[in-house]
């Protein structure tokens, strides 16, 4: 379990580390938006740079980066062939079938791949830098305006910080009950697939009665100390905008200028 | 059947931005049928070390040898199946672990997997259930209406009930009330001494003076001490030192000794401390 990178955080001093999770989280969703903008070789290219800019600005080692990719490796060869080989047009270099190479499908592929590794990459960024209680508070803040759609805002992120707080607690939980049910002899690696199915159930009942037990525990000892449903809050983890969050903000503008740019019509 | 380290290390999560090291460089024999006491300050590797015994881990470096099997990097799982029928292992706060239906039927599921036959799984997990010290009925409850320290009964028997040779406790008395605890350890001390191997992780020195004969101390990862208790407890500086407690009758021993009684040796029980009180005390009634 601990080849898993995604939302992992690995603390670092970098200059990503010190900007505002909220300027993070908006950059990484409308990256996700814009790089639809890129359509030709200069325009991706533009993109591969800015993005390999900003991996090289969280300072980490390369093959965090690499464990990121490697997870969805198999998705993304398996798009960017289908594009090889079912789009037409351009010049044709092979054709058996409905299966062709043509040029614009080579280029097309190439873009997928393209677009798939970088989208991993910022995303990747956002949550290596960036601890689970942050993006919980970014994420509170930006659904704010939901507020007056009658949306609990504050119950949703109060739901989000306990459970991101509880997931290693889990995670630990469950390797733990694992290994006791290991030790009675259990084995969960071998037979067929039903008796496999089987062999999880010595590990879910137990972790559901933990979470339960948890779950009570955690909300009368939350009612002790005086919190009350509906009641008005204060903050304590305050989000503040530095100078940090404006780099990050120009750095996205920039490179959405240069994409707008370079893109052909 | 003895228990052999030999020059074990343990790297966790090996390769990743988590790399730490657990156990450096860990080398010991321990005799059969003794009852070992691992000691050392939280985070020092005990249970990581524990771990060890049954194959959950398996060393990055160097081999344990243990139920005459040796354990390396690359034993295969087959070989762990047959290590862990003959060391039963009891985590910490065991009572998570159970999951049956009924008592008796979580207390079977051990043997089960081990091959035991249904009508013997049965019979040895009412024997077991009835010597960890429950009532008949609770065989047919579900584990979740028992207390909390009836669950630790249920979880100790689960592991008993197929008898390993060699049987590793970690805290096992941890949170329960001083009757129960007593009880608990009556039942490992009397199986050690039909035979069995017991190892305990325990901070409560008092526990290991009683009933331990053999005593591993770590500290950041690597052994810094394997002797009898006796003679860990014999040096005060040297187990302050290490963040370890003495056991309390040689406190009051110590004390006493600052007011001029002699002690022939250092007491480490309340038994042994009377005894030589009494026999002080004689002496001097004799004057």
């Amino acid at each position: 379990m601990s080849k898993i990178i995604i939302g992992r955080y690995i603390p670092g001093d970098s200059i990503i580390y010190k900007m505002d999770p909220r300027g993070k989280i908006i950059a990484t969703f409308l990256f996700i938006v814009i790089i639809f903008l890129a359509n030709n070789w200069l325009s991706y290219l533009f993109l591969s740079i800015f993005t390999l800019l900003a991996v090289w600005a969280t300072k980490l080692k390369p093959k965090v980066f690499w464990d990121g990719v490697k997870p969805l490796i198999w998705l993304i060869l398996f798009t960017s062939v289908l594009q090889l080989f079912f789009t037409t047009g351009g010049k044709i270099y092979w054709h058996w079938g409905i299966l062709n190479i043509s040029e614009y499908g080579i280029q097309n592929s190439i873009f997928i791949f393209i677009r798939f590794v970088m989208i991993i990459l910022i995303s990747t960024v956002l949550t290596l830098t960036t601890t689970s209680l942050e993006i919980a508070d970014g994420m509170e803040w930006i659904l704010k305006p939901l507020g007056y759609l009658k949306v609990p805002v504050a119950q949703i992120a109060l739901v989000m910080s306990i459970a991101l707080r509880f997931v290693p607690i889990l995670l630990d939980q469950a390797v733990r009950i694992m290994n006791a049910q290991r030790a009675r002899g259990a084995d969960f690696n071998s037979g067929g697939l039903i008796k496999r199915i089987h062999s999880i159930i010595p590990i879910l009942i137990p972790l559901f009665i933990g979470s339960l037990t948890i779950a009570i525990d955690l909300a009368t000892a939350m009612e002790a100390r005086g919190y009350r449903e509906g009641a008005k809050r204060t903050r304590y983890r305050v989000l503040k905008w530095s100078k940090y969050d404006w780099i990050n903000l120009g750095y996205f503008t920039l490179l959405t200028l240069i994409l707008l740019l370079t893109r052909t019509y | 059947m003895s228990i052999k380290f030999k020059n074990v290390d343990y790297v966790y999560a090996p390769g990743t931005p988590f790399q730490t090291q657990g156990l450096s460089n860990i080398s010991f024999e321990i005799k059969d049928g003794s009852f070992v006491a691992i000691a050392g300050h939280t985070g020092s590797g005990k249970s990581t070390l524990m771990q060890h015994f049954d194959g959950l881990l398996l060393p990055s470096k160097g081999s344990i040898t243990i139920a005459n099997q040796t354990i390396t990097v690359d034993t295969p799982n087959k070989v762990l199946k047959e290590i862990r029928k003959k060391v039963g292992l009891v985590f910490q706060f065991p009572e998570n672990q159970l999951f049956e239906e009924t008592v008796l039927k979580d207390v079977m599921f051990g043997p089960l997997n081990f091959g035991f036959s249904e009508e013997k799984a049965k019979e040895q997990a009412m024997r077991w259930i009835e010597k960890v010290g429950l009532p008949e009925e609770t065989m047919s409850k579900s584990p979740f209406e028992l207390s909390g320290g009836q669950m630790r009964r249920v979880a100790i028997a689960g592991v008993m009930a197929y008898e390993p040779d060699i049987l590793c406790l970690d805290e096992p008395a941890a949170g329960l009330d001083p009757e129960g605890q007593k009880q608990m350890f009556d039942i490992f001390k009397n199986y050690q001494q039909l035979g069995h191997t017991v190892v305990l992780i325990s901070h409560n020195m008092e526990d290991i003076s009683k009933y331990a004969d053999d005593m591993l101390v770590l500290e950041q990862g690597q052994m810094i001490k394997h002797a009898s208790p006796k003679e860990v407890f014999s040096d005060a500086d040297w187990v302050k030192k290490h963040y370890l407690d003495e056991p309390a009758p040689s406190k009051l021993a110590r004390s006493l000794q600052k007011v001029g009684f002699h002690f022939s040796s250092m007491p480490l029980t309340v038994e042994s401390l009377v005894e030589e009180i009494s026999k002080e005390l004689r002496a001097k009634g004799g004057n």
